[in-house]
């Protein structure tokens, strides 16, 4: 069942520039008609890998499977992908109908079909009206339309989608984010997304790549990375996370700066070194016992929804948001249940 | 404020571009003080020169693209490390004296010149090579090419490069990529590279001179007659120097026409 669902599959692949290792035997699966996002920090291998799939750039080793079929040697103008760039990449001496029609005219197709398509992909992006506008003359966010439409009007299987929301304000992102949503729901294709933004990934997806170091670190529905993040930098960057070392004394127990926790995880075997996560929406800010990990407040910035505050105890500044502001240089005790405690095997990088 | 410090390139350019043109123009027009045409209307009887001008520069012109192009694009694709010596072993022989590098011209294209040396090994020639037109035209590529590499590598060094691949993930072929989208971007280049050589092409005396013999006159010759040679004419010669500049100015007016409408300049 999964396996004949499959549109691209990527298989043992390995790149490296000038001797540096860009890619580490990467292995990837991508159904059709999903929305893929590839989730890391700036130099993981993101962009790589989704230039490898558009074809501009040959891995060093490995296979790439287009429904099926190796393509790793079909250069990208013979490829049934289409990719919208960083910064856009609009032909400068076109205007927004010639580049939109740029790939038609290519394939030779007959003007009034092309002109049909043309006016399909402007309404779409809700650009009608704009054919004859020079492309220097429209803003960002117009671009980035005129990007979107120049590559979907060719009918693409896969949509590669590198970084295309990083230049527009956050107000425009947000937007743009719900119409991308609502493009590839009802044109049922495959969109391959490209982020450092890890609520942009979140708020997409269907299926979060979170990448490092040119390793997958996890794959999964955004629910799942949030909530089961597999290891401290997965945590970490999906959201803010308090990553304390903690000590496993047994299955449901955990040893967290010399104070004791029940915690739901276990198979981690006795007295074993493992990281602790705890978000900082988890933790509840009480009055100081004996029981609870105490800290003296250092300081509490305003975030709008919540207040941020940073609590230090036993050398380690826990982050905490709240909608109860704390007084500054207090001493107060931090509470969680046993759900909100994530053990995950040490980092080995 | 703003205009207080244009004040001296205002100066300059009076001083040194205005007040010669009138000064041009002038003995164009003026003989002893009294206005005439005479000078002016006598420049048609030297027409055969001015199309033979018009005709060689504009073939260096057309063989120095044909040249440059093709260097240009593969320049600016090279890694940028090696890049900067590829340059300068383009622009090396411009450091050289123009003089010596036309001499050296006719050395290899003599009689007893290089070629013809070479030539004879094989039981062929001697061709007469100096004193042709062919000639002329080779000293004119062989000095401009470097203005005309220059200005189309500096605009292809501006092209984003992930437009090349927008248009690959397009459709485009390499070939398609260069014709649809290299060309018509590197246009701005190529016409300024077009006037960079076509302007002292059609304007040049040495190379004329020392590679074209006596029958192959050109304006430049022309002009500088009028005022070095033999047949003393200062008015001549402006009214001359009047006439070409007019026609200069047609011809770069006519390219700009098609820069404007880039389609038309490629098919």
């Amino acid at each position: 069942m999964k396996k004949n669902n499959n549109i691209i599959s990527l298989k043992n692949i390995c790149v490296s520039f000038d001797g540096e290792r860009i890619l580490k035997d990467i292995n990837l699966d991508i159904r059709d008609k999903e929305f893929v996002t590839l989730l890391g920090p700036s130099g993981c291998g993101k962009t790589t890998t989704l230039r490898i799939i558009g074809g501009f750039l040959t891995p060093d080793e490995g296979i790439v499977e287009f429904e099926g079929r190796d393509i790793k040697n079909v250069p990208p103008h013979k490829r049934n992908v289409n990719t919208v760039f960083q910064r856009y990449a609009l032909f400068p001496h076109l205007n927004v109908f010639d580049n939109i029609a740029f790939g038609l005219k290519i394939k030779k197709l007959p003007e009034r079909e092309i002109n049909r398509k043309v006016k399909e992909m402007l309404e779409l992006v809700d650009l009608s009206g704009f054919e004859k506008r020079s492309i220097n003359r429209l803003s960002g966010g117009q671009q980035q339309r005129v990007a979107i439409a120049r590559a979907l009007v060719n009918e693409p299987k896969i949509l590669l989608l590198d970084e295309p929301l990083g230049a527009l304000d956050l107000k425009l992102r947000k937007e743009m984010q719900i119409e991308l949503k609502r493009i590839q729901q009802s044109l049922e294709i495959t969109f391959i997304y490209v982020t450092h933004d890890q609520e942009e990934a979140l708020t997409m997806s269907d299926t979060v790549v979170v990448m490092n170091h040119g390793n997958i670190q996890q794959i999964g529905s955004p629910v799942d990375i949030y909530n089961e993040p597999k290891n401290a930098f997965v945590a970490d960057f999906i959201g803010e996370s308090n990553i304390l070392d903690g000590m496993m004394l047994r299955d449901r127990l955990v040893m967290i700066s010399g104070k004791k926790f029940e915690c739901v995880d276990g198979g981690f075997g006795e007295n074993a070194s493992v990281d602790v996560v705890i978000r900082p929406e988890d933790i509840q800010i009480i009055p100081p016992d004996e029981e609870h990990i105490c800290g003296v407040v250092k300081s509490v910035t305003f975030k709008g929804v919540h207040y941020e505050m940073l609590i230090e105890a036993y050398d380690f500044d826990w982050l905490v948001q709240s909608t109860k502001a704390a007084t500054i240089d207090d001493t107060v005790g931090l509470s969680f249940g046993p759900d909100d405690i994530h053990i995950m095997h040490k980092m080995k990088d | 404020m703003r205009k207080l410090t244009a004040a001296p390139y205002l100066v300059w350019m009076a001083v040194f571009i205005v007040v010669p043109l009138i000064v041009v123009a002038y003995f164009a027009f003026f003989d002893g003080g009294h206005f005439t045409l005479d000078y002016v209307a006598s420049v048609s009887q030297y027409s055969n020169i001015f199309i033979r001008s018009i005709w060689l520069a504009a073939i260096a012109t057309v063989i120095c693209l044909i040249i440059a192009y093709p260097i240009a694009m593969i320049l600016s694709d090279m890694d940028t490390s090696f890049q900067g010596t590829m340059l300068m072993i383009v622009m090396l022989p411009m450091w050289m004296n123009f003089l010596l590098r036309t001499y050296a011209w006719m050395t290899i294209l003599g009689n007893n010149g290089i070629l013809n040396q070479i030539f004879g090994f094989f039981g062929l020639g001697p061709f007469k090579l100096l004193n042709t037109q062919g000639a002329v035209v080779l000293g004119m590529v062989y000095n401009y090419l470097p203005y005309m590499i220059l200005p189309i590598y500096s605009v292809m060094m501006k092209i984003d490069k992930s437009v090349l691949e927008a248009a690959q993930d397009l459709g485009c072929s390499r070939i398609h990529v260069i014709f649809r989208v290299v060309l018509p971007l590197s246009l701005p280049g190529v016409m300024s590279g077009i006037t960079m050589v076509f302007v002292p092409a059609i304007s040049t005396f040495i190379i004329s001179r020392m590679l074209g013999g006596g029958g192959n006159l050109l304006i430049g010759d022309l002009i500088e007659m009028q005022f070095l040679g033999n047949s003393y004419n200062p008015n001549l010669g402006a009214a001359i120097s009047l006439v070409l500049m007019v026609i200069i100015l047609l011809i770069m007016t006519i390219m700009n026409q098609f820069d404007t409408d880039d389609d038309k300049v490629l098919m």
